[in-house]
């Protein structure tokens, strides 16, 4: 049944591997920008609230292969081609891709960790505040800590979500799962058992990630 | 625990004279109600005040405006002769000096007890962890829970957490600590066991506004009694002049209403 599956042929754990590292780098970045922005969404400075609001709302409903797309496109264009000769169309392309990802899960991050932020009760900001703590070191050290032990199921989610939403990275040609999957279908012509192994596949992937991530989710939660 | 000193630091330096807290024509408005109605009150170094009232006169107001967690709409607050920065730096620098206890405790959730007394110490006056720490120590020992030292907030008892929480607030070395009904939410047989580390701070010369309905301990570590009705300053008074003999219809009132019970 499994005869299509020429290893040499098709680099199968190269392409998931590809994926993998799709998946790491733009959950670091989202990780990194989402909390950003929920910091904004939080601040006292009400031009930083608004920009979080903004991009939230923009970026959120905007279709993610738009934003890939987009990514592609636009910096392509507007970087000119020294960067294109400097590291290749392939690493480009994997990098534009990862920007696009950053772009769009930071705002899945962002209302987790801001729904997170209002699990905390205001009296935990309040003593800290009248320590003599600054607004940054009640965010970072206080609010920050707890918000995110109260969210981990939540961002398993959004780290899930973004494990399959990488396959979206085969439209701008980065060689991840999703574009080997259409190229072997288009070659061998077996439809149910190649969908079937990479379906496999992404299971493989995010199936520890939210088991492991349950568990944890509950060892770190805040004892009130 | 009750001999040791509770801020044996600056316990040897004779407090110098003078007005501490400072508050002129203070005004609050919550949209159309108006909490803090033109208030005057002025508290001496080592004066202990306590604030009593009903439910909804203001009480809480006038605390978290003298450490601005709520701003003012009018009117002037100074503490040490400094006006109360807006915002920033200099607002964290002067709320370092002002100690705060809550009702509800706010022990920092997800830090150790000892990791709750050491926070302020290391971030804002940075002290070096191992100084903090030994501070903390002693601090906890003398409000009696330094056995406590490595456990959580939530693994103490109220009294326990509130005393932890004495102890955060004096780990700053605080001009004047403020109190919001700090036993209200204790079962009564913790209530004496903070009231005593509070009894030990009065005496010890710590500048002291307490709200409290604890008359007990109104009347012996008291030097004077505001009582607030309808965000106004409606009497004040020693304590003892004030429980035994009230001047004003709303006071009488009040103190008829908490007698009966
Ligand atoms: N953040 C707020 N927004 C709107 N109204 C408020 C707010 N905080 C307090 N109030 C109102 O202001 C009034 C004074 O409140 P405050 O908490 O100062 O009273 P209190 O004297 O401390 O009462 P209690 O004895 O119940 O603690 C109350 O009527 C209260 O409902
Ligand atoms: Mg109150």
């Amino acid at each position: 049944m499994f005869d299509f599956l020429d290893l040499d042929r098709y680099d199968l754990f190269g392409a998931f591997w590809t994926t993998v590292q799709l998946t790491v780098f733009s959950a670091i970045g989202s990780l990194i920008l989402g909390t950003l922005l929920a910091a904004m969404r939080v601040s006292p400075v009400p031009v930083m609230r608004a920009f979080g609001t903004a991009y939230v709302h923009i970026f959120r409903n905007t279709p993610l292969t738009l934003i890939i797309v987009a990514c592609s496109q636009l910096l392509a264009l507007t970087l000119g081609m020294t960067m294109w000769a400097d590291v290749g169309t392939d690493t480009m392309g994997f990098r534009l891709a990862v920007l696009g990802f950053v772009v769009y899960t930071s705002t899945f991050v962002c209302e987790a960790v801001r729904s997170g932020i209002n699990t905390v009760p205001v009296g935990q900001a309040e003593a800290a505040r009248a320590l003599g703590l600054s607004f940054a070191q009640v965010l970072t050290m206080i609010v920050l800590p707890q918000a995110f032990r109260s969210v981990v199921a939540p961002l398993a989610n959004v780290l899930i979500a973004l494990t399959k939403n990488t396959t979206v990275a085969a439209a701008i040609g980065v060689s991840e799962a999703a574009l080997l999957m259409r190229d072997m279908i288009e070659q061998e012509a077996q439809l149910v058992p190649i969908a079937t192994l990479f379906a496999f596949g992404f299971i493989v992937l995010t199936l520890p990630t939210g088991l492991l991530l349950g568990r944890l989710s509950k060892r770190v939660a805040v004892k009130r | 625990m009750s001999d040791v000193s509770l801020t044996k630091d600056f316990a040897d330096a004779a407090p110098p004279a003078g007005d501490l807290v400072v508050l002129d024509s203070v005004n609050k408005h919550f949209g159309a109600l108006h909490v803090l109605q033109d208030i005057n009150l002025t508290i001496r170094r080592g004066e202990v005040v306590v604030v009593i009232g009903p439910s909804g006169s203001g009480k809480s107001t006038l605390c978290r405006a003298i450490n601005r967690l709520e701003t003012i709409d009018d009117g002037a607050i100074s503490i040490d002769g400094e006006p109360l920065p807006e915002e920033g730096r200099e607002l964290a620098r002067l709320r370092a000096d002002v100690g705060m206890v809550f009702q509800s405790f706010n022990l920092f959730a997800h830090k150790t007890v000892l990791q709750n007394v050491t926070l302020g110490p290391i971030k804002v006056r940075r002290k070096s962890r191992a100084d903090a720490e030994e501070r903390a120590r002693a601090l906890l020992d003398r409000v009696g829970v330094g056995n406590q030292a490595d456990k959580y907030p939530a693994q103490l008892s109220g009294g326990q957490q509130q005393r932890v929480a004495i102890a955060r607030a004096l780990a700053m070395e605080p001009k004047v600590m403020l109190f919001d009904e700090p036993t209200s939410a204790l079962d009564p047989e913790m209530i004496n066991e903070v009231l005593e580390v509070m009894q030990q701070l009065a005496r010890e010369g710590m500048t002291m506004i307490v709200v409290t309905h604890e008359m007990g301990f109104a009347r012996s570590a008291a030097n004077r009694v505001v009582f607030m009705a309808d965000g106004r300053i409606v009497e004040e008074a020693d304590p003892h002049q004030f429980f035994d003999n009230p001047r004003s219809d709303r006071a009488k009132d009040f103190l008829s209403k908490i007698l009966q019970h």
